[in-house]
């Protein structure tokens, strides 16, 4: 079943704002949609990110997503 | 005299081997010396500072170095490590320190003007240290700020025609050895199908979607120049068909010493002459050699090894048939021990533009990015689900080359479906050709 984008976007923020902690695995936002595919989960990310909504978080070796401004900030470290 | 006093980094220096050590101390005073006049983007002494926070390290034994963060540049999920310190206070210069990953070209064929332009470039919005090149084939500048991110950015896109490497949960920057630009063993050419995947994938590379990192290296024969087989989730290796050639008058000319083996490296007079039983034949891990004046090659035994080709190579050449052979799964972990990549693919064609290639690449990472779980290198889900799981999502027929010790190990575990007539027989057909 194709993704909708619109109602995937909302879906993903209302998660996000759900939960306690601040970064995601990619995966964890797959599990929101088990009949998609995880290119299509991807380009709802990848859209949210380049609209300043979502930003990535990096250990170096592990990458994980999050709310803009939410947890700690760089300003922080 | 230097900011901080470091006694046991100094200590360092005092070994045979060159010192990193002594590096940073002579840019540091670079820095100082500023005889560029270099309108310095973050501090001057960041160097210095790089050295007391090192010493600090070494006196308490741990790091005081913060890892990861948010910085990154718009839109990319890799390419910059964060890197904070601890103690800013004492440390100013390094307070931030982050790593920036470039793409290498292929092959790491750079001009001059390039790595001119790369190295002022550095010394003006970093700390002018850099990694040339890191364990995964980038290029790597070491120690900037994160107001430098963007413009550092915008200069190595618009200006150097470059781009970032991968980190995080990426494809890496793909990585291969010189190939057919230089090597006459290079079976196919690993600049094109690194420069070509590298720009195919550049959405896996620059955005995360992977449980962990994936890594792909390409060695151009089983010598194996960048290891791919032990430091690549998918390694590609060039390998041959058909008989290995031989020139049975050249083998002649190394034996009657007219040509130097090796090509005349590893040379030692003590060795006296070249002895093609003792030093080749001798030494042939499948013993499918042999020589009574002439070289005979029995090349259904032949396991690439290339050490016959390596001594001998005026005499003999790599097979007309030319591709490579594909593994996967190689990790080389820190804590756990490092495992080599398993055989998939026993030969594929390497031809532009790389679909046979690609269809394995991709049926891989659907199934690990369904199944892997987070920090799961793809060679450990390989371990979890088992390699005939793996068989059956690239859809590729097992083949006794895929038994680790066909010899020694029978333990392969058949599908119902796999076996003619499945697991219910009739006995009466079976007892009228064995009977009781």
């Amino acid at each position: 079943m194709a993704l909708d984008p619109t109602a995937a976007r909302e879906q993903i923020l209302e998660f996000c704002k759900s939960k306690t902690k601040t970064k995601f695995y990619f995966n964890d936002f797959t599990k929101l949609f088990p009949d998609a595919g995880q290119r299509e989960v991807k380009k709802v990310l990848t859209t949210l990110v380049n609209e300043q909504v979502m930003e990535f978080w990096s250990s170096g070796s592990t990458t994980m997503y999050g709310l803009k401004g939410a947890g700690k900030q760089h300003s922080e470290e | 005299m230097a900011k901080h006093q470091t006694p046991l980094l100094d200590q360092l220096e005092s070994g045979p081997w060159p010192s990193f050590v002594s590096d940073i101390k002579q840019h540091a005073e670079f820095r100082h010396a500023n005889e560029g006049k270099v309108e310095y983007q973050i501090p001057v002494d960041v160097c210095d500072d790089l050295l007391g926070a090192l010493e600090l390290s070494y006196v308490d034994g741990e790091t005081h170095w913060k890892h990861g963060g948010i910085v990154g540049v718009f839109g990319y999920g890799g390419g910059v490590i964060g890197r904070y310190s601890d103690s800013p206070e004492k440390f100013p210069g390094v307070a931030h320190f982050h790593t920036i990953r470039i793409n290498q070209p292929a092959g790491k064929y750079y001009t001059t003007k390039y790595l001119r332009q790369l190295a002022d470039l550095w010394d003006f919005r970093g700390s002018g240290l850099m990694n040339l090149h890191g364990a995964t084939g980038d290029l790597v500048c070491l120690g900037t700020t994160t107001p430098q991110l963007e413009e550092i950015f915008y200069t190595l896109t618009h200006d150097f025609n470059t781009d970032l490497g991968g980190s995080g949960g990426n494809l890496r920057t793909p990585a291969d050895c010189l190939g057919q630009s230089r090597c006459e063993f290079a079976c196919y050419d690993t600049q094109d199908l690194c420069h070509t995947l590298t720009n195919d994938y550049q959405d896996e590379l620059h955005r995360p979607a992977f449980p962990y990192k994936f890594k792909f290296k390409f060695d151009g024969c089983p010598n194996g120049c960048v290891a791919s087989i032990a430091r690549s989730d998918f390694s590609v290796i060039g390998t041959w068909k058909d008989e290995i050639k031989v020139d049975q008058d050249a083998v002649k000319g190394y034996v009657k010493g007219d040509f130097k083996p090796n090509a005349g490296a590893h040379d030692n007079p003590k060795w006296g002459k070249f002895d093609i039983v003792k030093e080749v034949i001798d030494l042939c891990p499948t013993k499918c050699m042999s020589y009574d004046g002439a070289l005979k090659i029995n090349n259904k035994e032949c396991t690439r090894c290339m050490h016959c080709i390596n001594t001998m190579p005026r005499a003999l050449h790599i097979g007309d048939e030319r591709g490579a052979s594909l593994f996967v799964g190689a990790k080389a972990p820190i804590l756990d021990g490092a495992q080599m990549g398993s055989l998939l693919v026993p030969f594929v064609p390497v031809e532009s533009p790389y679909d046979e290639i690609k269809e394995v690449i991709e049926k891989l990472w659907d199934w690990w990015m369904e199944e892997g779980k987070n920090r799961e290198r793809i060679g450990e889900l390989i371990k979890r689900q088992g390699f005939p799981k793996m068989l059956e999502v690239t859809g590729i027929k097992a083949d006794a080359r895929h038994v680790l010790e066909p010899r020694s190990n029978p333990y392969i575990f058949w599908k119902e479906e796999d076996v003619p007539g499945g697991w219910q027989r009739d006995i009466n057909v079976y007892r009228k050709k064995h009977a009781l």
